[in-house]
């Protein structure tokens, strides 16, 4: 077992773990920071596959950015406990096994695919990981789509504040 | 024996580097306490610590002792979780930032090349810009897990400073990265090094040797301000104003748990001016021209009078213990100047990190120069300053060098 195949083991678990301690937690500040620990253990898992640039950015905007504001917004509303329901029927026997059944879809998916996955930095070489060749990608293979993207999150801000507004 | 060394020298020497990194940064932590209080101490015409060791030099070793000796109470009703992992996650990241700082050029020993840092990225400045972005998270959650009104407070102001101010430290940094063309702090350093015009190839004026270059001032200004917004200090404190909220979010934090978030304050001002230092004041390059070979030798002009002071001063100390250790330091820091002075090659070698290191040490006396001078912003100030003014100014500074850079390459 090699060195890098170990740390993948050890982010992977701890991503899923904090995955489901997101999930399972009463208390929403619990929940976000289960979250920020899913977010940089993804970081990386992309470090561990050579793409630094995207590990360094998935934590400055995912890890920094976008959870400091869901922290700070529960802290704002100082939201508490929630209160846990017991299941509902629908939940019970339309949910779990349709959940069962999505993770053994992945699963097959991912054992019949398992050659040509890149999990070692030697794979994933010739993916695009180097700061300029993603750039070069952004800002003038996909240009327009990139930009058209950036003016729809500028509209759903507009959007947020006009909805805001009008309360007043 | 060499075999093993040679076979596992890439884990070896980093794990020797992290543990003389973080031992300097402690000591200079430490002795940055007894500076901060001894120059803000003389601006407001006192003595500062004078009694623990001569010159009060011994302060911060007691300063130690009382806080690891400390009772460490919890108040009730604290989230646990948080209330621990707080100052564990603000000192561990502070530290960590310093991790993919270059000190110096590469060094050379035994055949062995290695850099003067502990990790050479690639991406170096967006790790330590990732790592600072979670630095939030150790003010925020202790506010929020002290239960206690007054820590929320700060802990909410300080996100909230955090969010406004982080935006504008990273815009003023793109104009560094528009010259340069790399994310790469070590390469940000040399392409600075403008061989015989010295510090005018440094980025803050901007004149390049072989490519484009256009003045930082503006950009250098937004990212100091920026920055100081980003490690809550004076004047903007506001986190942990005193006057309006106690101690803010540290509020409920006792003995070594207290400390912890004073040295990850500290360390974080260290990791600023290095960044300040690297980005806009060539990093560890000389402000003179290459060609003046005699500037080699100002270690030495600095450090034998220097010592010679600290000794014939020191023989005339009150206290016996003084008249020892004065003279003592002072005769090592003059001996340690004459013999870079006679050896060549130590000279050399210190070239890189005494300018690295005397720059370093502007900024941090600058960070003490404004905690004795200015007053505290108010919070609506605060926020007003860093959207409506520092953030388009940033902005502007990006637009201004794109466009100069683009008028150049045409």
């Amino acid at each position: 077992m090699t060195a890098s195949l170990i740390i993948f083991f050890v982010l992977a678990a701890l991503a899923v773990l904090a995955a489901v301690s997101l999930i399972l937690q009463r208390h929403p500040i619990h929940s976000a920071l289960s979250l920020i620990v899913v977010m940089v253990a993804l970081a990386g898992l992309y470090l561990l596959m050579g793409a630094e640039f995207v590990a360094a950015v998935q934590i400055i905007v995912y890890g920094g950015a976008v959870m400091v504001l869901f922290v700070f917004v529960i802290m704002l509303l100082n939201a508490g406990v929630e209160e846990r329901t017991n299941f509902s029927k629908l939940a019970t026997f339309g949910g779990i096994p349709l959940a069962l059944a999505l993770s053994g879809m992945i699963a097959a998916g991912i054992a019949r695919s398992s050659g040509q996955l890149a999990t070692s930095p030697a794979a994933a070489q010739g993916a695009i990981s180097s700061t300029k060749q993603l750039s070069m990608m952004l800002f003038r293979d996909f240009v327009y789509p990139f930009e058209l993207t950036s003016f729809l999150i500028l509209v759903a801000i507009l959007g947020a504040i006009v909805l805001a507004q009008r309360e007043n | 024996m060499s075999e093993f060394l040679a076979k596992y020298a890439f884990l070896i020497v980093p794990i020797i580097k992290v543990a003389i990194l973080v031992f300097a940064v402690l000591t200079v932590d430490a002795y940055l306490t007894w500076l901060e209080r001894k120059v803000i101490a003389h601006i407001q015409a006192r003595w500062g610590p004078y009694r623990v060791g001569p010159h009060g030099l011994l302060q911060p070793l007691a300063d130690g002792i009382k806080f690891i000796l400390k009772e460490d109470p919890m108040p009730s009703g604290v989230d646990k979780i948080g209330y621990f992992l707080a100052p564990f996650l603000t000192l561990t990241l502070a530290v960590t930032s310093l991790s993919v700082i270059p000190f110096g050029p590469d060094i050379k020993a035994f055949g062995y090349v290695t850099n003067f840092g502990i990790a050479d990225v690639n991406v170096s400045l967006l790790v330590l810009f990732a790592i600072t972005a979670l630095g939030v998270y150790g003010v925020a959650l202790a506010g929020w897990a002290s239960n206690n009104k007054y820590s929320l407070l700060g802990g909410l102001r300080s996100s909230a400073q955090m969010i406004s101010y982080e935006l504008a430290l990273t815009l003023s940094v793109v104009g560094v990265l528009l010259i340069a063309g790399d994310l790469s702090l070590k390469h940000i350093v040399e392409y600075q090094d403008n061989g015989n015009l010295g510090l005018l190839g440094w980025n803050l004026f901007g004149f390049a040797k072989d490519h484009a270059g256009f003045t930082q001032i503006i950009g250098f200004v937004c990212f100091f301000i920026a920055a100081i917004a980003e490690t809550n200090r004076v004047p903007f404190d506001l986190p942990e104003a005193e006057s309006e909220l106690v101690a803010g979010f540290h509020t409920e934090y006792a003995s070594m748990k207290f400390a912890m978030f004073f040295i990850g304050e500290y360390t974080s001002m260290i990791a600023v001016s290095c960044l300040a230092t690297i980005l806009f004041f060539g990093g560890w390059l000389s402000p003179f021209p290459a060609s003046w070979t005699l500037t080699h030798y100002l270690p030495s002009v600095i450090l034998i009078p220097f010592g010679l002071w600290v000794f014939f001063d020191g023989i005339r100390y009150e206290t016996i213990f003084g008249r020892v250790l004065l003279p003592g330091v002072g005769a090592v820091l003059a001996a340690a100047g004459l013999a870079l002075f006679l050896f060549a090659p130590a000279n050399d070698v210190i070239q890189g990190p005494f300018w690295f290191f005397a720059k370093v040490f502007v900024f941090l006396f600058f960070y003490i120069w404004m905690r004795g001078t200015l007053p505290r912003f108010r919070y609506d100030q605060l926020m007003d300053f860093g959207w409506k003014i520092l953030l388009p100014v940033s902005i502007g500074n990006v637009v201004l060098t794109s466009a100069f850079l683009l008028w150049r390459m045409h």
